[in-house]
């Protein structure tokens, strides 16, 4: 079997190792794919759908954080209808989630002109007040969008602790623990790993969930994004 | 909002922080994905731990007893007032009893470049090699068994390997999921990519549930079951014949000195099945990579050098050493343990491991420094307590240690202290062992100071400055320069990196580090030029004493063994949401929250027998002490065993412990003492 694959990335011959995704191709293709499910330490993913791409031959859309990349496969990144689907799937992110602490969700919306109001709001989602139930961090579950980055890296992706999980369906669909709710009586060990993975600013320590809500958290600089630059910081 | 990049302050592992700050108090620490040990992982304590630094129980000011030493207070002093003291103090006992009546105990929590200069202050400014730290009590034995067989004091291999190379793992005596919490992430990601893992522990720790085969064994007869696997190994041919040929020696009196171990003979002394010791042996000796991984389960014995030494033999008589994925991994408990034996906080060798009866490495530290240098090893830190007990030694300088909470027989040690005639302790809490003292010199904490760490994996990284100190406090180096500077020699540091380039020039493995260079990573040791990438793995290259070698070893009884009235074996050690003595956790608010207070982890079989329920008051006595704590029934630990961690002083389990030590590492048997429990009226 061969060692490397070779296929074309909008127009564009790139020659990487077997196994990598067409993310992977993408990016030794000088191309950026967004992606807001995937996380350097989870191996799922194809969850969020932000990063789909097109491939030749294929009926739908692919992921492009999961699919691998296959011998003469010609990827088209940002094609209209690559361009269309991003723009519905982020619309339908901002539909359900305060997006308002989550920089990179925001810089793809701008990127994609996503319009926030076209499929209303799933109000029941964002007045969802947070929780504060253990000393360490708060989830603040307004601001979900249930990419699993949590529940992946608390699980078989880093942590192997299993004490959150999505539960529900729908628009009911939650992340939980077991038993009572409450985290301090889960088998969590509160290592923050999934506040660190957080995109969303869903899960954040308490000193900070305090100091925005004080207001006297500094303002950050907002991220501008393209497939050709990646994230950019603005000056503040 | 800029993060400052820095090293994590808890334990060995050297995990990247990126700490970032929000009015003078931490606000967020993260993790780039890219850190060399964890890989962006993080750990309660080094995520949510660090708000002890803005504690406001933090020294600010010195202090200085006022009247008698038993019944005078401390109060605030000048820095002026305090550091004439402390020099005085010192060079009056110097004066009347020879410098070898000074000890020092440097800390593993303070930088390569404070323990340097402690230790260069003792030697070089008051002239004694009384100097030694917490790794005493941690790995003394295991940095002995692998100098004596291998030349080597560290780990061998490194964390990143566990993940990406190692097909079986053997871990013993470390609850690595609570202690290096980073270690057994990666040691879970192994076994998830197919590695499998064998562990030897008494207690049903998180890593049993990843374990292909749990021996557990009773406490304090590894040398049984690690001779067993050596039996089995060499009677079914399993040994790697090429590498015990060409790199190792004394085979023949290894293989004589197992003959003995049949798993049945183990069987019948550990309570390991027979058919666990030839599954687990086999597993070792066959496997293409296989790493071992050890902590205070091992060393902590008073035969701590012997079951090291057994694990080495292991590893030599198999070839694990020397490739990726394989070695002899004693994981080291503080953020800078690895760095402060390597700068020669110990009492029988200088900077860099070379032994203070090496005449021609004598000279060389005599050139370097300016000084003539004492020809005999200084005392070991168990040593400094029985020599203040009988005035042999008359005053202890202490940087950041706490030997009042965290030594074994805490009365008996308490009386020592109370003999000295001067006490002077440099904390950033008032500790047991500060309220004790004759002067309290305040310090910076690592959020205040400049300097380097070394990893458990030999990884010298920087440590940066992100806070202010409170009050008065100064560095520690600060603070040394300036008694330095009292007691007549001139020491003229003006920052952490001049201090470094002169370890540059004391340690060749350090030679080839500069702060540029680890401006953004760290670099692992043996880096002996600055063209050097530093060093992964050990032994790629052969042994650095020339050949391995075997060290038959044979089981011995632990110091105290049960009997009708102390029943039980009580085993010492730590929980995840806390650190050592507490004297850092327990002013994290959080850690304090989740995890209170103490708990006696009794088997339910036991429970039922002394009629205690979970939540339960109960006395635990051993011949030396006795503490009262909350009783957690529970199946982790073994039927006839008991656990608790010594974290907290309100129920300190060295008041129990076994202070008997292992005649070469002089450790103490924190790992077993015999007590009785029994319940006490009060309930919680």
């Amino acid at each position: 079997m061969s060692e490397t694959v070779t296929l074309t990335v909008d127009g564009r011959p790139v020659t990487v190792p077997a196994g990598s995704t067409l993310r992977e191709a993408a990016q030794a293709a000088g191309v950026h794919v967004p992606v807001l499910c995937w996380h350097p330490q989870v191996r799922t993913g194809s969850n969020c759908r932000v990063c789909v791409v097109e491939v030749a031959g294929n009926r739908t859309l692919v992921p492009s954080c999961s699919r691998q990349a296959e011998p003469g496969m010609e990827v088209r990144t940002d094609s209209e209808r690559v361009r269309r689907a991003r723009r519905v799937v982020l619309e339908l992110l901002l539909s359900e989630a305060d997006a308002s602490q989550a920089p990179e969700l925001l810089a793809y919306a701008a990127h994609y002109g996503a319009d926030p109001g076209r499929f209303g709001e799933i109000t029941a989602r964002k007045r969802r007040e947070p929780i504060r139930d253990n000393p360490f961090f708060v989830r603040d579950y307004a601001r979900c969008i249930l990419c699993r980055r949590c529940t992946e890296v608390c699980g078989v992706g880093v942590q192997h602790t299993f004490a959150i999980e999505i539960a529900g369906r729908g628009n009911r669909a939650a992340i939980a623990t077991g038993g009572t709710g409450l985290l301090p009586d889960s088998p969590c060990v509160f290592c923050g790993n999934c506040v660190g993975a957080c995109p969303t600013g869903a899960l954040v320590p308490v000193a900070e969930f305090e100091a925005r809500r004080d207001g006297i958290w500094p303002r950050e600089p907002a991220l501008r994004w393209s497939p050709a630059t990646g994230f950019v910081a603005e000056e503040v | 909002m800029r993060p400052v990049v820095t090293t994590c302050s808890y334990c060995g592992v050297g995990c990247t922080l990126e700490v970032r700050t929000l009015r003078g108090r931490i606000v967020k620490v993260t993790s780039p994905p890219d850190a060399p040990a964890n890989r962006g992982n993080l750990c309660v304590k080094g995520r949510f731990g660090h708000d002890y630094v803005t504690s406001p129980d933090r020294l600010t000011r010195p202090l200085v007893r006022r009247g008698d030493r038993r019944t005078g207070r401390l109060e605030p002093a000048s820095w002026e007032e305090a550091l004439d003291l402390v020099a005085r103090r010192l060079a009056s006992v110097r004066e009347r009893y020879g410098p070898g009546a000074v000890a020092g105990f440097s800390s593993a929590k303070c930088t390569n470049e404070e323990n340097y200069l402690f230790q260069k202050f003792l030697r070089a400014v008051i002239g004694t090699h009384n100097v030694d730290h917490c790794a005493r009590l941690c790995h003394a034995s295991s940095v002995v068994a692998m100098n004596l067989a291998l030349g080597a004091t560290a780990m061998t291999n490194s964390i990143g390997e566990i993940r990406d190379h190692a097909d079986v793992i053997l871990v013993t005596g470390s609850n690595t999921s609570e202690n290096h919490p980073i270690v057994a992430l990666e040691m879970k990601a192994a076994v998830a990519r197919g590695a499998r893992l064998i562990l030897i522990d008494p207690r049903e720790i998180e890593l049993a549930r990843f374990a292909t085969v749990w021996l557990r064994q009773r406490p304090g007869t590894d040398v049984a079951v690690l001779s067993g696997l050596a039996h089995v190994i060499i009677r079914d041919g399993l040994w790697n014949r090429e590498f015990v040929e060409r790199f190792t020696e004394g085979f023949e009196e290894l293989a004589a000195a197992v003959a003995h171990y049949t798993p049945q003979v183990v069987e019948a002394l550990s309570g390991v099945p027979a058919r666990d010791v030839e599954e687990a042996a086999r597993l070792y000796a066959t496997s293409p990579a296989a790493a071992i991984f050890w902590g205070m389960g091992i060393s902590q014995h008073t035969t701590g050098t012997d079951n090291a030494l057994a694990l080495v033999n292991l590893a030599l008589l198999c070839g694990q050493l020397g490739r990726p994925g394989t070695g002899l991994n004693p994981l080291r408990g503080q953020n800078n343990v690895q760095g402060a034996g390597d700068m020669g906080a110990l009492p029988h060798v200088l900077p860099g491991y070379v032994p203070v009866t090496d005449a021609e490495g004598r000279r060389r530290f005599e050139a370097l420094w300016g000084v003539r240098l004492p020809e005999a090893p200084g005392l070991t830190a168990t040593e400094v307590t029985e020599a203040a007990c009988d005035g042999r030694v008359r005053a202890l300088y202490v940087m950041g240690e706490n030997p009042a909470l965290t030594d074994a027989n805490l009365n008996h040690v308490r009386h020592c202290l109370e003999q000295l005639e001067f006490l002077v302790v440099q904390d950033i809490f008032l500790t047991e062992t500060a309220a004790m003292a004759d002067v309290v010199l305040p310090a910076w904490s690592w959020a205040e100071k400049d300097g380097t760490f070394t990893s458990t994996e030999r990884r010298v990284q920087r440590v940066r400055r992100f806070l202010d100190p409170p009050g008065e406090a100064r560095a520690d180096w600060d603070i040394l320069s300036d008694l330095a500077r009292r007691l007549g020699s001139d020491w003229r540091y003006d920052s952490a990196e001049a201090i470094f380039e002169e370890i540059r020039r004391a340690v060749p493995a350090y030679a080839g580090i500069t702060y540029a260079r680890i401006e953004e990573r760290g670099l692992q040791w043996p880096c002996p030029a600055e063209d050097h990438p530093g060093t992964p793995y050990l032994f790629a290259g052969g042994l650095p004493r020339g050949r391995g070698r075997f060290h038959p070893v044979g089981y011995l009884d632990p110091a105290e063994l049960p009997d009708d009235e102390f029943p039980l074996i009580l085993i010492t050690g730590r929980v995840l949401y806390h650190w050592h003595g507490g004297v850092i956790s327990r002013r994290s608010a959080g850690l304090n929250e989740i995890y209170p207070e103490a708990l006696v982890e009794l088997h339910p079989d036991d429970a039922a027998r002394l009629g205690v329920h979970d939540g339960q008051m109960v006395r635990v006595r051993s011949r030396r002490g006795e503490v009262t704590a909350a009783a957690r029934v529970t199946e982790r630990s073994r039927p006839g065993s008991v656990f608790l961690t010594f974290h907290f002083a309100e129920a300190a389990a060295n008041l129990l412990t076994n202070d008997a030590l292992d005649p070469r590492a002089r450790i103490p048997e924190f790992k077993v003492a015999a007590v009785a429990v029994e319940a006490v009226a009060r309930s919680r």
